[in-house]
């Protein structure tokens, strides 16, 4: 088992013949991902690495019975494709794209509650189950078939950390960046209500990092209803208030979004913190042996 | 991309937002002249430059003559002013505002800002004005009011009545509460702000509202599509590094410490400075070169960790994962070749082809220690760093 994709997923590039869209479709597709679809407007009828390419999302749903989608298409033009995807019977739409104003995915969230349909990202590196599919943008070669669900804000230290769980043999489930924005479709309790019902992972790896709260209410839920091991990350330890530090939400504002009143928060619910980034996979290792 | 009081303003007026007559001048002999064409008897001087604590800092002078106005200004312009959040090396003042002074009764808050975990645009009110809204937070939460604004619905007035009998306030203040919320919260969504802020917000003697100061932050995704505000940047307030690093795409942040560091990713480059400092050392700064790690983007990386002058090494940490590291090792083999490179550098290369990459900078012959692991490379920059 896993969660949100496997090797049945029917996966939509939307962009898919901008430079990125192509790209990351043959990376998926050598992956094993079915990706079963393309769209870009006004470009329908062609075809991408022998991946047809459709005008609208509705179309493509309709030939190729797609229920996931991977956007690539740019921040400006990416509200309007997470909605036509939502409406067009997608049930999980991973957003890529960096740049989206906040505003404009409060509005999307706003118009999609309530509604069966999970959005991941924006501004994150994707979702990857491995050896069975990835709908995403990081190397594939690093992840192994194993028992760690892994949930993080950030791109490639969550490679860092994947890497460290694979060197060690341990492997993972499922891989999911959750963005580096302020305002993300899936959050930490989002994934880790998933993490908690899939029989296959033993252990989450959650790596946080300055600006806002969600890692203080991952906390709040874990305390309440998650009995497996987590072990956390918490980056920017060392940044400084009131400047965005690369990702448009990682940003000190006040007191509570730093990172050590993070840390202390999670160690304050019996979450295992990790200081040394080095040091992720050794304490998940330490943690699983001893179970 | 935050903009000047004095611009801030401008927008309030534009949105009937009720703020003191004024204009911003570069010269004594300006703030005189606006002064004089004020009237009255009494003028606030006040330094514009991005960073709050400005009174305490001596950035603000209340006066009665515009004589005195001359004064003020000339002794504001030109001073370097320190406050607690423009950080030891303070800030050149180059503009200030003259504004009619107001006769005030009370002084309240009054924001707008996105709410991360509520998922709204939300209101905070607060009766206790002119302070540390988080400090009012702690220590009187009684004294706020916190709504999250519905984004079908916006301002109703049931919000303002809310307030106004929730904190006790003159109930004539009802409706100019409901039209000023109302006016904050249209320029919030029209003009693509994170904040808009009026602290303190007076009542003043006529028992009218007036916003004494203003502050806007305006989101920076969206500047693509609000050109007037895109034209309002003062790149005077900007750290002059962090400039050219926007314009080579790069993310790059001073610090105070003496190892410099060049990562690709935001949250590796910030886990880096991490492990340096948990290894004992001071990271000088925070550099995200992108996902791809391109040559051009590392030679204008190491060029802006090497004009700071405190650095005294350098960590290289790069995970290569659609990139290849050889690919990598090459760009930065040819940026320190090039560059002459001569405080200690620390590379750290993995993913793809980490194997490769570390033959080829064996064999370039270039001076740098090549680590396996973050911690090793941690360890060792701290080090050799002195």
């Amino acid at each position: 088992m896993s969660i949100l994709i496997n090797r049945n997923s029917r996966v939509i590039v939307q962009g898919i013949t901008g430079e990125n869209g192509k790209f990351h479709t043959t990376q998926m597709l050598s992956y094993g991902t079915k990706v079963v679809g393309g769209v870009t407007p006004g470009k329908g009828g062609q075809s991408v690495e022998g991946v047809p390419v459709f005008n609208t999302v509705l179309d493509a749903v309709r030939k190729t019975d797609a229920d996931t989608s991977i956007i690539f298409v740019p921040a400006r033009f990416a509200p309007d494709a997470i909605l036509e995807s939502a409406e067009s019977g997608i049930r999980l739409i991973v957003v890529i794209t960096e740049g989206i104003v906040p505003s404009d995915m409060l509005k999307v969230k706003y118009s999609l509650r309530g509604k069966d349909v999970r959005i991941v990202g924006p501004n994150c590196p994707g979702v990857i189950t491995a050896e069975e599919c990835k709908v995403g943008i990081m190397p594939g070669y690093i992840h192994k078939k194993g028992s760690v669900g892994v949930i993080s804000r950030s791109g490639t230290l969550t490679y860092e950390a994947v890497y460290q769980l694979t060197n060690l043999g341990i492997g993972e489930t499922t891989c999911i960046g959750i963005g580096g924005d302020p305002i993300v479709g899936s959050s930490f309790v989002d994934l880790l209500e998933l993490f908690k019902d899939d029989r296959e992972t033993e252990c989450v790896v959650m790596i946080g990092e300055i600006g806002g709260n969600a890692e203080e209410e991952a906390a709040d839920y874990i305390a309440r209803h998650f009995k497996k091991p987590v072990v956390s990350f918490i980056a920017g330890a060392t940044a400084p208030p009131e400047k965005r530090m690369g990702h448009a939400g990682a940003i000190i504002s006040g007191k509570k979004s730093t990172a050590q009143s993070k840390m202390e928060y999670l160690r304050s619910k019996g979450i295992r913190v990790v200081e040394n980034p080095s040091m992720i996979g050794d304490t998940v290792w330490e943690i699983l042996r001893k179970r | 991309m935050k903009i000047h009081e004095y611009q801030a303003k401008i927008l309030f007026r534009d949105y009937q937002i009720p703020v003191p007559d004024g204009q911003m001048a570069k010269t004594p002999e300006d703030a005189k002249r606006i002064a004089e064409s004020l009237g009255g008897n009494s003028f606030v001087v006040k330094a514009q430059i991005h960073a709050g604590g400005r009174g305490k800092a001596g950035g603000v002078k209340v006066v009665s003559k515009s004589d005195e106005v001359y004064d003020a200004a000339n002794k504001i312009i030109g001073m370097r002013l320190v406050s607690k959040q423009t950080g030891p090396e303070g800030r050149l003042v180059k503009k200030v505002l003259v504004e009619r002074g107001a006769a005030i009764r009370s002084e309240m808050y009054c924001a707008f800002l996105i709410d991360r975990s509520r998922e709204r645009v939300s209101l905070v009110f607060s009766t206790a004005g002119g302070m540390d809204i988080e400090e009012v937070a702690e220590k009187q939460p009684e004294k706020i009011v916190k709504v999250a604004i519905d984004p079908v619905t916006g301002i109703q007035p049931f919000i303002s009545r809310n307030i106004v009998f929730s904190l006790g306030l003159d109930s004539n203040l009802t409706s100019p509460l409901y039209n000023l919320l109302n006016n904050m919260y249209r320029l919030f969504v029209e003009k693509d702000l994170s904040l808009v802020e009026i602290n303190p917000l007076v009542i003043t003697e006529n028992g009218e509202l007036l916003a004494v100061d203003a502050k806007i932050n305006v989101e920076d995704n969206a500047l693509f599509r609000q050109k007037e505000l895109s034209e309002m940047r003062d790149a005077d307030e900007e750290d002059q590094r962090e400039r050219i690093a926007h314009q080579f795409n790069l993310n790059y942040i001073s610090l105070n410490g003496n190892i410099g560091c060049l990562v690709n990713g935001a949250g590796l480059a910030m886990a880096t400075m991490d492990i340096i400092k948990y290894y004992g050392g001071e990271p000088a700064n925070f550099l995200d070169v992108g996902g791809g790690a391109n040559k051009q983007a590392i030679t204008e990386g190491f060029k802006l960790i090497l004009s700071d002058p405190k650095v005294k090494g350098i960590l290289v940490n790069i995970f290569g994962g659609i990139v290849r590291c050889d690919v990598v090792a090459q760009s930065v083999i040819g940026a320190v070749s090039e560059m002459g490179i001569t405080v200690p550098l620390v590379v750290r290369l993995e993913g793809t082809n980490s194997e490769q990459a570390r033959e080829l900078i064996k064999s370039s012959g270039i001076r740098l220690t090549y680590a396996k692991t973050m911690a090793e490379a941690a360890e060792t920059i701290v080090k050799l760093a002195i």
